[in-house]
């Protein structure tokens, strides 16, 4: 860790943590720090959920008809060749 | 007798009717993911229909452009947030995005205190939060921000592809994604209060 607060420092590096971007040396940093902080541990489960949650959230199936539409445009343009 | 050899020119037109058909299939095996992300860049459901439709219909006509082999999802989502910003169809919203002075807690601290809760539990957190209080937090975000929330956790696309997709450097897909993602929370919690 560097000489900042552990706590900080962890949370500086939450969101590389959950976006898998960090580097081996810092994702190790950060695994050390959550082994034994429950704070933290606690702060990225949640931060974890809540953008899996987001995510389900958006799921939307598209309209069939809407694909319809779509198969209709194919091909459009074909005099160019 | 056999049949005269076709030309080099048949054989020509023949080979690019058969990439052109490839192309399509492959675009749309991603329509699903496009309407998705559509869904979210654009305020209500005929509009991301109409997004996408234009879209495709922009895609189809320029599929000569895309190089075979390279990354379709990005090319596709590329023309789409192009289209989004070319047509203004970007939901207008006052500015009201303040930076949060508390820490990214604020949710949660928000939400749990509301319950009187001493712990927090995640659980707790996300059973409070409604499909309609995601839907609606993310079309108050502004544009900029919510785009890239959009792109990288909805599109799962990764830095490098959103960076490529908006046209900006992947320092600035990183800051916004940061901004944007604690706007989504500090959205969530005053849609949840309210």
């Amino acid at each position: 860790m560097s000489d900042k607060d552990p706590c900080d420092r962890c949370e500086e590096l939450m969101q590389d943590f959950l976006d898998r971007t960090l580097t081996d040396l810092e994702w190790k940093e950060a695994e050390v720090h959550l082994t034994g902080c429950e704070y933290c541990a606690r702060r990225y489960r949640f931060e974890e959920t809540l953008r899996r949650y987001v995510k389900l959230s958006s799921v939307e199936r598209m309209p069939p008809s809407l694909m319809a539409k779509l198969e209709e445009l194919r091909g459009r343009d074909a005099t160019a060749y | 007798m056999s049949e005269p050899e076709p030309s080099t020119e048949a054989r020509r037109i023949a080979a690019q009717a058969r990439n052109r058909v490839r192309f399509e299939e492959e675009a749309l095996e991603l329509a699903d993911q496009v309407y998705r992300v559509a869904r979210r860049l654009v305020g209500s459901r005929e509009e991301a229909e109409d997004l996408v439709q234009e879209a495709y219909a922009r895609a189809f006509r320029s599929w000569r452009s895309f190089t075979p082999g390279t990354n379709m999802r990005a090319w596709l989502f590329r023309i789409l947030t192009n289209l989004n910003v070319d047509r203004g169809r970007r939901i207008q919203r006052t500015p009201d995005m303040q930076p949060l002075e508390e820490s990214d807690y604020y949710l949660a601290n928000k939400l749990a205190s509301a319950a009187g809760e001493e712990v927090l539990e995640q659980e707790h957190v996300v059973e409070r939060l409604s499909q309609d209080s995601v839907v609606s937090a993310l079309s108050e975000i502004q544009p900029q921000f919510r785009d890239v929330v959009v792109l990288v956790d909805i599109g799962d696309f990764t830095y490098a592809d959103a960076a490529q997709i908006l046209d900006i450097p992947i320092g600035t897909v990183m800051s916004r994604l940061h901004r944007g993602r604690r706007a989504l929370k500090q959205k969530l919690a005053e849609e949840t209060m309210a």
